[in-house]
Order: C-alpha cells, then sequence, then structure tokens
C-alpha cells in the first residue's frame, strides 16, 4: 500500500492558520471567565487577522495551486484578501462599542467574522467549483447567524431569517448553475475549463450558457445588484450596525473578487455569453441606487442603497472585462474595478465608524434627520462624514472621484459609451442624497449633542480613512500598482 | 445465492409494510417507529447490493438523526391525527388522479431510459473494480486526499452551524441553582451552625 503524496499546504498556509486560531479562539472563549472572554478573544481576532495579512503577503510568489487544483494562490487573491482582512479587522474594532451598549458584547461575535473571513479567503482562492460553493457557504452560513445576533430584538431576527431563507435560495440557484456547468463539461476544475472553452468556443451546448445565467444570478445576490437586491435594506436595517457595517464591506468584496475570478477564468472566453446580462444589472443596480436612496430617511437603508449603487459601478468593469478582443483593455477593466472596490473599502468604513457613533443618551439614532447640526455639536465628526459623503457622490479630490475615473476611463476605453454616460447620469443623481446629508448636518436647526466621549479605535479609525480618503489623490503609488499586478495576475501573456 | 434471495424478499416485505404502516398507524409515535423500522431494512437491501457504505450511513444517519428529531417533533408537537384525517375522503379523488399521473410519468420516464452506449469508455479515471476494494475503502481512500480541502472545508461549515446554533438559541438562565461540589465541600461547621448556650431550664 502506497502512501497518496501529502498535498503542498503551503499556498494555504494563511487559512489553514485562519482555521486553527479560529478553533483556539473559540476555546479561549469558552474556558476564559465570561465578563473577559468578549474582550479578550476580539483583541486576539485582531491580532489573529493582522497576522493572516502578513502570512498572505509572504507566501504569494506568482501563480501556486494545491490541492489537486482545488486551489490557487497569486496575486490578485493577494489583493482581494489584504481588502477583506482590512475589513474585517476594523469591523471587530468599531463593533465593540455597540454590542457593549445592547448587551450582546459576546465572545462568538468576532469568532464569526473570523470564521466568515475564512470562507472570503477560501472563495477569493477558489479554482474549483466545490471550493467555490464551500468558500461561499461558509462565508453566507456565519452572515446569517450575525445578523440574527442581537436576538432580543425582532428587527435582528427578522432580517437574520430573510436573509437566511433569500440567501438559501441564491445558493440553490448557484448551485444548480453550477452542476450544470458540470453536467455539460465533465470537469470542475477551472483551469480545465479553462482549457475546454478556449479549445472549442465555436459550439458551447446550451446547458452551459443556461449555467452560467444561474451562477451569474447566484452571485449578483450575494453582492446585492439589482434585480438580486431586495433583501438588502431589510436586513441592513434589521442586523445591529456593526453587523451592517460588515455585511456592506467585506462580504461584498469578496464576492465581487469570486465574481471576477470565475467569469474571466473559466468562463472568459465565453464573455459573449455573459457580457450583456452584467450590463444590464451593472445599469439596473445604478439607476436604482440613485434613485430608490433619495426617499430615505434611515441612514442604514440610504447606505444599503448607496451600496447596490456602487455595485453597479464596480460592475462597470466586469462589463469591460467581458469585451471581447484586446487582453490590455479586458484586464484595464478589472484594475479599475479593483481599485475602485479598495475605495469603496476605506469610504464605507468611515461612514459606518459615523454612524455607529451617532448615539443619544445611551440609545442608537438612525435618522438623517438626527444629523441636523451637527458641524455645531461636532465639529470634527461632521467634517469627517463630509468628507466621505462626498468621496461616495465622486467629488474630486476625493478618493470617490479616483475609483469612478478608472471605471469610467475603462468603459470608455472599450467603447462602452452607454454604460459609462448612465454611469455618469446615475453618480450626479446619486449626489443629492449624499449632499443632503452634508446639506442636513451643516444648515440645519441644531439637534440636541452625541454622546461623548468616543472610544480611541473609532477615532482612529475614523482618521485612518478620512486621510486614506482625502489624500488618496496625492499617494496612489501603491493601490495603483497592487491593482495593476493583480489585474495583470488574471490575464497572463 | 437461496440465502441472498430470502433475505432480499424478508428485507423488502418488510420494509413495505413498516412503510405502509407508517401512514397507517394512528398513533404518531408508531409511525415513527416503523419508520425506523423500515429504515434498518433498506440499510439491510443496501449491504446486499454491496453498498455497505450506504447502508452504515442509512442507519447513522436517518435512524441515529433524523428519526430521533421526527420523535422529538412528533412527541412535542401533539398532533392530533383525527383531526387531521378529516376530509380524507374529499381529497382522495384528486390526490389519486396527482398520484396516478406521477406514476404514469414515473412509468414513461423509467420506460425510456436507455444507459447511452459509449458512456463506458467516456470514464476520466479507472474505477477501481467492486471485488478489488469495498466501497467504504475507495472511499476512505480519496476523501482524505484527492477531496482533504474539501472535506475540511465541510467540516468547518458544520463547525460554523453548531455555533450559530448555539449563540441563537443557549441562554443562560438566571436563577438556576447548579450543585457546586467545590462550595458544599469548602463548607464550614462556623458557618452555618451557631451553639448557643442554653441555660437550663429556660427556651431560648
Amino acid at each position: 500500500m502506497s502512501l497518496a503524496p501529502f498535498p503542498a499546504l503551503l499556498p494555504a498556509l494563511p487559512e489553514i492558520f485562519l482555521a486553527i486560531a479560529a478553533m483556539i479562539l473559540l476555546m479561549i472563549g469558552v474556558y476564559s471567565r465570561q465578563e473577559q472572554s468578549a474582550r479578550i478573544v476580539s483583541y486576539a481576532s485582531i491580532v489573529v487577522l493582522i497576522i493572516t495579512l502578513i502570512l498572505v503577503g509572504i507566501i504569494t510568489d506568482g501563480r501556486t495551486l494545491t490541492f489537486g487544483g482545488a486551489f490557487v494562490s497569486d496575486t490578485f487573491g493577494l489583493f482581494i484578501k489584504t481588502l477583506v482582512l482590512i475589513a474585517s479587522s476594523a469591523t471587530i474594532l468599531i463593533s465593540r462599542d455597540y454590542l457593549i451598549m445592547h448587551g450582546i458584547n459576546r465572545f462568538e461575535f468576532p469568532v464569526l467574522i473570523v470564521l466568515a473571513t475564512l470562507g472570503m479567503l477560501m472563495m477569493v482562492s477558489a479554482n474549483d467549483l466545490i471550493s467555490l460553493y464551500l468558500g461561499l457557504e461558509l462565508q453566507s452560513l456565519s452572515l446569517y447567524v450575525m445578523a440574527a445576533f442581537q436576538r432580543d430584538s425582532t428587527r435582528s431576527a427578522e432580517a437574520g431569517l430573510k436573509y437566511f431563507v433569500l440567501g438559501a435560495l441564491a445558493s440553490g440557484l448557484l448551485l444548480y448553475g453550477l452542476t450544470l456547468v458540470y453536467g455539460f463539461s465533465g470537469t470542475t476544475n477551472f483551469d480545465s475549463l479553462t482549457k475546454l472553452f478556449t479549445s472549442e468556443h465555436v459550439d458551447v451546448p446550451i446547458g452551459i450558457t443556461i449555467g452560467i445565467v444561474f451562477i451569474v444570478s447566484g452571485l449578483a445576490f450575494k453582492v446585492s445588484a439589482v434585480p438580486f437586491h431586495m433583501w438588502t435594506p431589510d436586513v441592513y436595517e434589521g442586523a445591529p450596525t456593526p453587523v451592517t457595517a460588515f455585511f456592506a464591506i467585506a462580504p461584498k468584496i469578496a464576492a465581487m473578487g469570486l465574481f471576477i475570478r470565475i467569469m474571466t477564468g473559466p468562463f472568459g472566453q465565453l464573455a459573449g455569453e455573459w457580457q450583456q446580462i452584467i450590463i444590464f444589472i451593472s445599469i439596473a443596480s445604478m439607476i436604482l441606487g440613485a434613485f430608490a436612496a433619495i426617499n430615505q430617511r434611515n441612514i442604514k437603508r440610504l447606505m444599503a442603497y448607496s451600496s447596490i449603487g456602487h455595485m453597479g459601478y464596480a460592475l462597470i468593469g466586469m462589463a469591460v472585462a467581458g469585451q471581447l478582443g484586446d487582453t490590455a483593455t479586458r484586464a484595464d477593466g478589472i484594475y479599475g474595478m479593483l481599485i475602485y472596490l479598495a475605495i469603496y473599502l476605506f469610504m464605507n468604513l468611515g461612514t459606518f465608524t459615523c454612524i455607529l457613533l451617532m448615539k443619544r443618551n445611551s440609545r442608537m439614532v438612525e435618522n438623517i434627520e438626527d444629523l441636523a447640526g451637527l458641524s455645531k455639536t461636532n465639529p470634527a465628526m461632521a467634517a469627517a462624514l463630509t468628507i466621505f459623503m462626498f468621496s461616495m457622490a465622486g467629488i474630486p479630490p476625493l478618493a470617490g472621484f479616483v475609483g469612478k475615473l478608472y471605471i469610467f476611463q475603462s468603459a470608455i476605453r472599450a467603447e462602452l459609451f452607454g454604460l459609462a454616460i448612465i454611469g455618469v447620469l446615475a453618480s450626479v443623481v446619486g449626489a443629492f442624497y449624499y449632499l443632503r446629508i452634508v446639506k442636513v448636518m451643516y444648515f440645519d436647526k441644531p439637534e440636541e449633542e452625541f454622546d461623548q466621549p468616543v472610544s480611541l479605535e473609532m477615532n482612529g479609525v475614523i482618521i485612518v480613512t478620512g486621510a486614506v480618503t482625502l489624500f488618496l489623490i496625492l499617494f496612489p503609488g501603491p493601490l495603483l500598482m497592487g491593482a495593476a499586478a493583480a489585474s495583470a495576475a488574471l490575464f497572463p501573456g | 445465492m437461496i440465502i441472498q434471495t430470502l433475505a432480499f424478499y424478508l428485507f423488502s416485505i418488510i420494509t413495505i409494510v413498516a412503510a405502509v404502516m407508517v401512514i397507517s398507524a394512528r398513533n404518531p409515535v408508531h409511525s415513527v417507529l416503523f419508520l425506523i423500522l423500515a429504515f434498518f431494512n433498506s440499510a439491510g437491501l443496501f449491504v446486499l447490493l454491496g453498498a455497505e457504505f450506504l447502508a452504515m450511513v442509512m442507519v447513522v444517519v436517518y435512524v441515529g438523526a433524523v428519526a430521533v428529531l421526527f420523535m422529538f417533533v412528533v412527541m412535542m408537537l401533539d398532533v392530533n391525527i383525527a383531526e387531521l384525517r378529516q376530509g380524507f375522503l374529499q381529497y382522495l379523488p384528486l390526490g389519486g388522479i396527482v398520484g396516478l399521473v406521477l406514476l404514469m410519468e414515473l412509468a414513461v420516464v423509467a420506460g425510456g431510459f436507455v444507459i447511452s452506449p459509449e458512456v463506458s469508455e467516456r470514464f476520466a479515471a479507472p474505477i477501481p473494480v467492486p471485488s478489488d476494494i469495498a466501497n467504504t475503502e475507495a472511499l476512505g481512500n480519496i476523501i482524505y486526499t484527492k477531496y482533504v480541502y474539501f472535506f475540511q472545508a465541510a467540516g468547518i461549515i458544520l463547525l460554523v452551524a453548531m455555533i450559530g446554533a448555539i449563540v441563537l438559541t443557549h441562554r443562560s438562565r438566571e436563577g438556576t441553582r447548579k450543585q457546586r461540589i467545590s462550595n458544599q465541600v469548602n463548607r464550614r461547621p462556623e458557618d452555618t451552625i451557631e451553639i448557643k448556650k442554653v441555660s437550663t431550664g429556660s427556651g431560648i
């Protein structure tokens, strides 16, 4: 009896480390004293995520496969994983106050974030239909639990249930698509699929096309693109605010990473089959994100529509990558998309930290009117929120402008003029509701002050994200270089 | 050969009878018990087919988990069968027609089912000959080697499911009195007993 070869573990080292660390954190939480456990596990989780970030940076060296080709580690993965890990650790940092205030300060919260992050890393590194699905489910399952984390609140429980039922439906759609692709191609491995579709892309069986449509639907649900966005506002409003902040950032970036990987990888040569779908969901998301947010009074709902709109802009890059022909143009679309996602991370992180600071007499307030006159009562916070809102609206010289610039440029270079024009128009409409928040803060009669003092962590997060948003245009080098290397890794040769 | 045939008929008859009893027993608890009987006998059928892994899974998963869960639900919900039975005759014609249509469709599909003649040439990897290796062993050979990543990932998903169930349902109730043996052992007579000198002839 010969022993099977041992799989190379090094490419998956960050994931393995994170999985083992999550179990150790769980043990620490269970066996330490009840009052202490949440604090210890929270800070330990942040350390674990930072170590994982370092590991990801160290081990990524070109494109390496392991576990029989089911797992890939490459520069593209490095970029997305960096964003995801930053988002997850920052979320743990800003969630502490809220959790303590609402009496749900339990050590399972950071552990679930760590496990969800593990799922996201696995998604981004998926090189097989099965690993794609398993990573996605690991992430989603943790998120369902987190949405219902504040279990004494009916709204949180409702959000969890809604997200679970609709998420299970989306998983079903996705799984159906995956089985169709497997059934008509006979393989689940991305590299084999790429080879198959490159060699005989003349006559693609109809089953593959239908499978791709289902996969796009399932993934569009995960990034909450129109017409699969219905769950977003309700879940964002009902879930505890730190969870909403997490939902809006890390899973979206990870799902976009997975989306990019599967669409440009195995289905890259079949772009003719999926490009029009992406164009449609991109336009629909931008328009809905711009118009539906106008009437919102609750800032969490507003952020939900805003994130739908942002996903629409990011998907422009995917549509560009679906423009068959010049590889440089296609890589350009992904390049713009990665820059957009990175900037989206910082803008949203800052905005949600500000939302988490909206509390009066130890109660959270969530309406836009509650921000009235913030410039008088708390000028620093008003200034920070103004930076984020201007950036989201895409006003130069802030970071949001840079993101939109690269995305629209790539669309024009790929001669997708319609997309670029609609995008610019939608961002003009969207500017209305972002600027309305600024107007409420600076020109309306002051309301009662928000609770002081603000914890050091939250101040730190606001200052860092605000500085990135404000000064990115002066030092864009590292971001642009990272995104260029990452997008080039997807289009070799 | 004759023993196998006999065993097959024994298992099949018991499975079918138990299945009929599941839907006709008056007491829901009896229904679940018959369901377990049906599961055991179908596991026996799997063993006859040479699929011993499936038989084990059948017993462990269906009998060990699913049936117990059913039993739990049945006992907790206290279903009134007589109420459910009401209007049985009224719905019988419609239900019968639906059943008949499904049966006919099944017959059409099963009748038209042909295995593609070239399928045996299309297999990418050689399948081990069944007599060479038991199917539990065959599964074991790949699940920890070729599919170790998927297997471990699925394990972590189950861990998350467990954490989720505990987070969302476990409550530490106030005011429950747990036995703390260390407290009992550490207790000293001075803590509880007060010794008083009672003078003779008078009360306390």
